[in-house]
This record gives C-alpha cells, sequence and structure tokens, in this order.
C-alpha cells in the first residue's frame, strides 16, 4: 500500500510538469494580453508597450516559462493584474468557499444519488425505477447554469425562501477562523449562524449537485443491479440472513466501488460547474474568480488557480484509489 | 423490509434537512434599516486613493476621503470641500487654498495645510514602483511627471511645490499654467490623506511583482484614513467592505450608521438581490434590466446625468477619408436620430460634439449634419468619387458600454443608412477585447468604426483635449493642416486658468471640430442606479462616484 502511494506521487511530478505547460500554453493562446483588457478605451500603444515590457511579455516565450516554473516551485504564483494581490492569498481566501460548495453539492448527489439508484434498482422495471431514470435524465441533460437561474428565480426571486447572493448574511459579523463558514459555525455553536450558511448553501449546491446526483442514482441503479444476482447475495439469502442485512453487507458494499470511482471523477465537474455555479450566486470561491480572470486576461490567476485545482483534482483521484483498498479489502496493489 | 425502511427514512432525513433550512430562516436579510447596502461590480482594487484608478475602489475612498474640492451633487460643477477657497496668481501658476479649520482625519490628526503639502509632496516624490502606470495612473494623467522620473515614458512634472501658510493657507505652485488642475482635483486619486496613518501603516511601501503594483504596508488594505463622512471597519474580500459613520465629521453627517458595498460581478445577480431586498440598491443597471425595475413599485431608477459620448471614429489615415467633403458625407450618412430612437430606450440624446451638455465649454449652435442620404451622395460626387464608394465599418462583439447597449444594432442601422447614402460597406466585427479596441486606437481598423468615451472628470480637456491635442492614430491625426489649428487652440485652453475665457475657447474649438469632421459623434446616454423606493437622498453623480453621506433607507 506505502510503495502505492510512493509510486504515485512520484508520478505525480510528470503530471504536474505536464500540466503546467499545457496552462502555460493555453493561457498564451487567448487573444490579446492583460494590458488590452485591462486599459480598454485607454489604451495606447505606448501604455501598452510599458505593460507588456513590465508583464515580461515581450521575452521569449520559454524565458517566460522557466521564470514560472522557478517562481511556482516556490508556490508564488505571483500577483493579480486585476486585483493586484497575491495569488496564493486569494487561493487561500476562496478555495474553503469552493470546497465547502463542492462538499455540500457532493454530500447532496451520494446522499440523495445512493438512495434514488438503489431503490430504483430494487424496484427494477417499476413505476420509481422508471420515474427516477427519467428524472436523472433530466439531471444529466440541463445545463448547470441554466438550473441555477431556475432554483434562484424560483426559490430566491419568486417565493423569497433563500438568498439568492453569497455566502452568509452581508451584515453577519461573526468571525471564520478556518473559513470553512459551516465547520466554524459548528465548532463554535453558532446554531444561528450554521442555518444562515446552510441556507445560502442549498441552492447553489443542488444546482452544482444536479449532474452529479443523476450520475451517481445511475451507477448505483446498474450496480446493485448487477451485485444483486451474484452466487454470494443469493448464498446469503438462502442462510437465512435478514434482507437489510443482505441489502446492507452484500449488495451495497460491493455497488459501492464503481460509486467511489464516480466520485473522484466528478470532483472535477465540479470544480469546473463552481464557475458557473458561483457566477449566478455571487459565491465568493475560486469559480467567480477565476471566470473574471479569463476576462481580464489575469495570466497569474490563470496560471496559479488552474494548476491548483489541477492539483486538487490529482489528489482526490489519488484518495479515491486507496479508498477502493478499504471499501474492497480484495483489492490489493502492485 | 426493515432495509427498505431505512433507506425510505435517509431519503426522508436528506430531504427534511435541506427543507427544514428553507422553512426555519426565510430568504429575506435580517438587515437594519440603518444599515445602507450597496451592489458594485467587483471589489476595490484597494483602499489607498492615490493608487488606484478603477470605479469600483473610487465607490468606496469616496465615503473614507475628501479633496480639496469636490462636484456639487449630481452635477459637474466643482465647489469647495476641504478648501473653502481658491485663487490663482497673476503668474497662473501658483494657487493658493484656503483650507477649512477644525477639520480632523479619522485618527485625530489635524487637517491642516501641512498635511495638504504632504499629500502633494508624497505624490511628486513617488519612486520606483509607484512611478508605475498601474499604480498612479491619474497622478500621471494630470501631473505628467513626478520629481525624479524613472520611465522615458513620463514627462515634464506640473508640480513644483506646495508650501503652509499657517494652518489654513496652502500654497501649490505649478510648472506651467493649467486649466484642467483644479477640475481634476476632484478625482478621488487625489483626495487628502492623513499622513500620520500613512506613515504607522507604511502607506509608501509597495512592490512591482511580476509587472504588477501591490502595496506591501496594510494601510490600503487596513487602515485607510481620510477626512470623509464614513469611516473604515472591515474588508472580507469578495464578500464585503464595511464603513463606519464618522461621529466626528466637520460637515453633516451620514444619516446610516453603516455602509456596506458588497461585490456582486453579474448583472442580473445584482438586480435579483435588489429585488430579494439582500441590497438596497446597485450600480451599472443594464438597460435590459431597467423595464423590470420600472415594473416594480417597490424599487427606483435613478439617473446619472449623461457624462459619455458615443461615436463613430473616421479615419483619415485611410483614403478617402482624408478628405474633409467625404468626412461630411459621412455624416450626413449616417441616422444618428433613428438609432438613438430605436436602440437607447429613451435615455439617450442625439449628440452633435464630442462633450456632453453638461461640460462646461459645450456649444449649442455647431454645424449640424441631419441624416440627408441625397446630400450625401451630392458630396461624394463633388469630390470625385464614383458611386457606390467602398468603405471598411468596424464594430465589437462581446461587449456592452453605458454609450452603447447594443453595438451590433447601432451597426446594422448605420450601414443600412450608410447604403442608402452612396457608400458599399463591408462590415468587420472583431471581440471587444482585446481585437477591436486595439485597431480602433493604433488606427488598424476601418475607414469608420464605433467605439465611445465616459470622462472621468468635468472639464472639456477631458474629452476633446483626449481625443483631438495630439496626433491621434484612432482618427489618423497628424498634428498637421486644419488639425494643428485645432490642436494648437487645445493647448491654448489647457493653459488657461481664466474660466470664462476657457469656456469661450472650448465653445470655438466645438465649433472648429464639427466643421473638420474628424468622428462623428451619435449618443449621449443617461445611466441609471436603481434602488428601493424606501431609500431617500440618493443624488448619483454624472462621474460615476458619489458619496452615500445623504443616503437614508426607510425614511431614517
Amino acid at each position: 500500500m506505502l510503495r502505492f502511494v510512493v509510486r504515485r506521487l512520484l508520478l505525480l511530478v510528470p503530471i504536474l510538469v505536464g500540466l503546467s505547460i499545457l496552462v502555460f500554453v493555453w493561457v498564451r493562446a487567448l487573444p490579446g494580453s492583460p494590458a488590452d483588457s485591462l486599459l480598454g478605451e485607454r489604451t495606447t500603444p505606448a501604455l501598452v508597450k510599458e505593460y507588456e515590457e513590465r508583464f515580461g511579455l515581450d521575452e521569449p516565450v520559454y524565458v517566460q516559462y522557466w521564470k514560472y516554473v522557478q517562481t511556482t516551485a516556490h508556490f508564488d504564483f505571483g500577483v493579480s493584474v486585476a486585483s493586484h494581490r497575491p495569488v496564493t492569498t486569494e487561493i487561500k481566501e476562496r478555495f474553503p468557499a469552493t470546497i465547502e460548495l463542492a462538499l455540500a453539492a457532493m454530500i447532496l448527489a451520494v446522499g440523495l444519488g445512493v438512495p434514488l439508484g438503489f431503490l430504483a434498482a430494487k424496484r427494477h422495471g417499476g413505476i420509481f425505477d422508471h420515474g427516477s431514470l427519467f428524472v436523472s435524465l433530466i439531471g444529466i441533460s440541463i445545463p448547470v447554469f441554466f438550473l441555477a437561474i431556475l432554483l434562484k428565480y424560483l426559490f430566491a426571486v419568486r417565493l423569497g425562501w433563500l438568498p439568492s447572493v453569497g455566502r452568509i448574511d452581508v451584515t453577519s459579523e461573526v468571525k471564520h477562523p478556518t473559513n470553512l463558514y459551516v465547520l466554524d459555525a459548528i465548532l463554535t455553536r453558532d446554531w444561528k449562524t450554521l442555518v444562515d450558511v446552510l441556507k445560502h448553501l442549498i441552492l447553489p449546491a443542488v444546482a452544482l449537485g444536479s449532474i452529479p446526483l443523476a450520475i451517481v442514482a445511475r451507477i448505483t441503479r446498474a450496480a446493485v443491479l448487477d451485485v444483486q444476482n451474484e452466487d454470494y447475495v443469493r448464498t446469503a439469502r438462502a442462510k437465512g440472513l435478514p434482507p437489510a442485512t443482505v441489502d446492507r453487507r452484500h449488495i451495497l458494499r460491493n455497488a459501492l466501488l464503481p460509486i467511489s470511482t464516480i466520485i473522484g471523477l466528478q470532483t472535477g465537474l465540479l470544480l469546473s460547474g463552481a464557475i458557473l455555479t458561483e457566477t449566478v450566486f455571487a459565491f465568493p470561491g475560486m469559480g467567480q474568480w477565476l471566470r473574471e480572470a479569463i476576462f481580464n486576461r489575469d495570466y497569474p490567476v490563470l496560471q496559479g488557480g488552474i494548476l491548483f485545482l489541477a492539483l486538487v483534482f490529482v489528489f482526490v483521484n489519488l484518495l479515491v484509489d486507496i479508498s477502493y483498498a478499504i471499501i474492497n479489502p480484495r483489492i490489493r496493489y502492485s | 423490509m426493515r432495509g427498505r425502511l431505512r433507506f425510505g427514512a435517509l431519503l426522508a432525513v436528506v430531504c427534511m434537512v435541506s427543507l427544514g433550512a428553507v422553512s426555519a430562516v426565510s430568504g429575506k436579510p435580517t438587515q437594519s434599516s440603518n444599515t445602507f447596502i450597496f451592489a458594485g461590480a467587483s471589489d476595490p482594487t484597494y483602499l489607498d486613493p492615490a493608487l488606484v484608478s478603477d470605479g469600483e475602489s473610487f465607490r468606496i475612498t469616496k465615503q473614507i476621503f475628501e479633496g480639496l474640492v469636490e462636484l456639487k451633487p449630481g452635477t459637474t460643477t466643482v465647489t469647495p470641500a476641504l478648501a473653502r477657497s481658491w485663487k490663482v496668481a497673476r503668474d497662473g501658476k501658483t494657487w493658493t487654498f484656503r483650507l477649512r479649520t477644525g477639520v480632523k482625519f479619522h485618527d485625530g490628526t489635524p487637517f491642516n495645510a501641512r498635511a495638504v503639502c504632504a499629500n502633494f509632496g508624497r505624490w511628486f516624490n513617488f519612486t520606483g514602483p509607484f512611478q508605475d502606470a498601474s499604480a498612479t495612473y491619474y497622478y500621471r494623467q494630470i501631473f505628467g511627471g513626478f520629481k525624479r522620473n524613472e520611465s522615458t515614458g513620463l514627462g515634464k512634472p506640473l508640480f513644483r511645490g506646495c508650501s503652509a501658510k499657517g494652518k489654513s493657507v496652502a500654497i501649490v505652485r505649478l510648472t506651467r499654467r493649467s486649466g484642467p488642475f483644479i477640475p481634476s482635483l476632484v478625482l478621488s486619486a487625489f483626495s487628502m490623506q492623513s499622513p500620520t496613518a500613512m506613515a504607522k501603516y507604511g502607506a509608501n511601501q509597495g512592490e512591482l511583482r511580476g509587472g504588477t503594483f501591490r502595496p506591501t504596508g496594510s494601510y490600503a488594505f487596513s487602515h485607510p484614513t481620510g477626512t470623509g463622512p464614513f469611516k473604515f471597519n472591515s474588508w472580507t474580500v469578495g464578500q464585503r467592505v464595511v464603513l463606519d459613520r464618522n461621529g466626528s465629521y466637520w460637515g453633516t453627517k451620514a444619516k446610516v450608521s453603516r455602509l456596506i458595498v458588497r461585490p456582486i460581478s453579474n448583472n442580473t445577480a445584482r438586480l435579483q438581490a435588489l429585488q430579494t431586498g439582500e441590497v438596497n440598491g446597485y450600480d451599472l443597471v443594464a438597460p435590459q434590466d431597467m423595464p423590470t425595475i420600472r415594473g416594480n413599485n417597490r424599487l427606483q431608477l435613478i439617473n446619472r446625468r449623461a457624462f459619455n459620448v458615443a461615436y463613430v471614429t473616421i479615419n483619415q489615415s485611410k483614403p478617402p477619408m482624408n478628405r474633409k467633403i467625404v468626412r461630411q458625407a459621412v455624416a450626413h450618412g449616417l441616422d444618428r436620430a433613428s438609432v438613438v430612437r430605436s436602440f437607447y430606450a429613451g435615455r439617450a440624446v442625439v449628440a452633435h460634439q464630442f462633450m456632453p451638455p453638461s461640460v462646461p465649454g459645450y456649444n449649442p449652435s455647431v454645424k449640424k449634419y441631419g441624416f440627408d442620404p441625397e446630400r450625401s451622395k451630392r458630396l461624394l460626387r463633388q469630390a470625385g468619387l464614383t458611386l457606390p464608394v467602398k468603405i471598411e465599418f468596424y464594430w465589437p462583439t462581446n461587449v456592452s458600454r453605458p454609450y452603447m447597449p447594443s453595438p451590433n444594432l447601432n451597426f446594422a442601422a448605420f450601414k443600412a443608412s450608410l447604403e442608402r447614402s452612396g457608400f458599399e460597406v463591408t462590415a468587420v466585427s472583431q471581440p471587444w477585447r482585446p481585437d477591436y479596441v486595439k485597431n480602433v486606437n493604433q488606427g488598424t481598423g476601418g475607414h469608420l468604426n464605433i467605439i465611445g468615451w465616459t470622462g472621468d472628470y468635468g472639464d472639456a480637456d477631458n474629452f476633446v483635449g483626449t481625443f483631438f491635442q495630439s496626433a491621434n492614430a484612432q482618427f489618423g491625426l497628424t498634428r498637421t493642416g486644419e488639425h494643428k489649428a485645432i490642436a494648437l487652440l487645445l493647448d491654448k485652453a489647457e493653459a488657461e486658468v481664466n474660466p470664462t475665457k476657457r469656456i469661450a475657447l472650448y465653445k470655438k474649438i466645438n465649433a472648429l471640430i464639427a466643421e473638420f469632421v474628424p468622428a462623428v459623434p451619435y449618443a449621449h446616454t443617461t445611466p441609471a442606479v436603481a434602488v428601493e423606493r424606501r431609500v431617500r437622498g440618493y443624488v448619483a453623480s454624472p462621474v460615476g462616484s458619489e458619496s452615500y453621506r445623504g443616503v437614508s433607507v426607510g425614511g431614517q
């Protein structure tokens, strides 16, 4: 197991080098430079030249890349061209918001998707099964941003049940030591703030979690259908074990394997979906920040932010691989 | 069976947690009516006004800081602020400011002539990274250079020195006569800041990192200290800036005890936050959202006076636009009235010159070019051209500006009217950022290009001076011939310090520009701020950042 983890960690090195090249090239492939974007109508050839010299954009690309690698190796992603703040500081402030949102969306997806998929499989061919298939098809088909706009319009604007923007009531004076608002509220036993933070999380989490929910439900259904006809399940039933025990120990546990894979892969989807969801709900996370960086051609933010999210994605998948062994002891790594 | 029940119960619990949270507390914020919550489009950059140039930073600094002069609310008229009065000496270069007495900065430091000179001296003595355009854009624009210029792009500084005469008289000496000097002092960039706080919290510490300036002291992030009606409380990046009423303010104190400005970048999200009551108001209302606001009896629109100009550039470096008669044909061939009537929802007037009527120097009797296709064709024939005259017309995509909400519609209408007037138009569209603006400003766009300008301060120099004083590639100008006469007059107007004489000069310049037709202005628009009906005392400034000291919520 340890060898497996070490090997996977070593494999990260070429992955990171490849990622850094991809991000570097992609950002520069965008038309225009930060000078053009920032100056707008006030652009003059002299100012553009001055900006390009300052940003080092007049240097050969390989020199620019080498400088980028040197600073990135020290976890220095530079300073945002738009906000003038260090990228690492902004990541520290914004990443907890995105993590909280992604976790809420994933909890929703797994918390609802697994039971829905399981029940659909248990009622295979029935109305519930067909209904859940139909709903999950819709869940996969509706674009995240469209669902976000719909949910917001209905539950925030029309019904007024939930807030439409932000992460917490803007007049709140509560301190946030970890920047994970739900965790902070629980640690300080501030239940009023907890409710407020959850209220702000519900709509973005539902919008963001809709696609993973549908996928988890469908995968669970397929896996349960597959597993429940296995010999060992029949044997367990023949031995007279209670149906709930068979479901829990023999069917669900084995069906969880493909679901854990999906969770890893869906993390990437959640992080990219957060760009749209956070924009619609003015949720102050990394998604909204990266969207603005694209418009501003903010190279340091794009390079640092995307590389950081890619790293998170790689690590989550590593964790998922490791979790295989815990979920299913039959799996051994070489 | 028990297993199914358990899963059913689990499902029910998840749903109940969600719905329970929903029903426990409604979506309405628990807002005190003594707090004014306003939504901007983004966070401020930082809160040292001398080092920022964006509207969202100025939105905050305008509340914390004050300058020697300010604009009369809702107008572009310069009025006293921290200076009670000012006068210029006969040489036109020495300005004497008589200051208010008894004014203190938020940290208790007295505001006096020494503080004024400390601020002017600070800007003038900026070195290294502080001389960068990303740090001191407006200082560089207005004052031209520093005590010791460290870049070839900088010129001779306008500022020579400052001396205090007692506590309440500050004398500022300039190197040359400058008409825009006083009007430009309304910019928040030239606000007075506490010398004590700046020294204590490292306001003069900064670095250029990766080509971008950033302050390294804490002053600009957590200790901005001015004399304004609001004091800094806190700033949570991405979420809010909180300001509290300055109880020791020298003038009429702010009506609300707390001001919160929150960044919401998406237009629709800002509108919806207003609809749900999560904010009391927001800026940069999109034209398409205005009917929704008008249709909601809880909300209202407050207009800013027009302070912009939309125009079609004519590039004289591209024949046959080098001939005035052809440019006049273009002016007669653009159906401006129809465009303004059809695509601005009643929120614009037809422009006949390159500055809005609110700016001193506007000349109501300049030559006007009505839409007249036949006259246009006649002029083209007089120029010896064969009809239709082939031209390239550039227009931008992916953009909506206050002066140009729908460039595609403007372009389509102009193209149709030009084609009725003897032109054959080749349409070229480019994304606003980065291609379009760059090509237009560098003169590498079309014969004609749609663009516009929003002013920074209420002075003619900020409009016609910006466009036509130099050899501007946008119009293919070379400061020769007829343009030279206009440019020399603009030089003279810039150096004129007598307001009456300046106004007369700019009126003459506007008349000459209308004859010269370097471009065709077509619209001045009135942007709007949206607020709840219960918000009182909100006066929108034409230049875009107003003080909230007179604002109350819920009839306080």
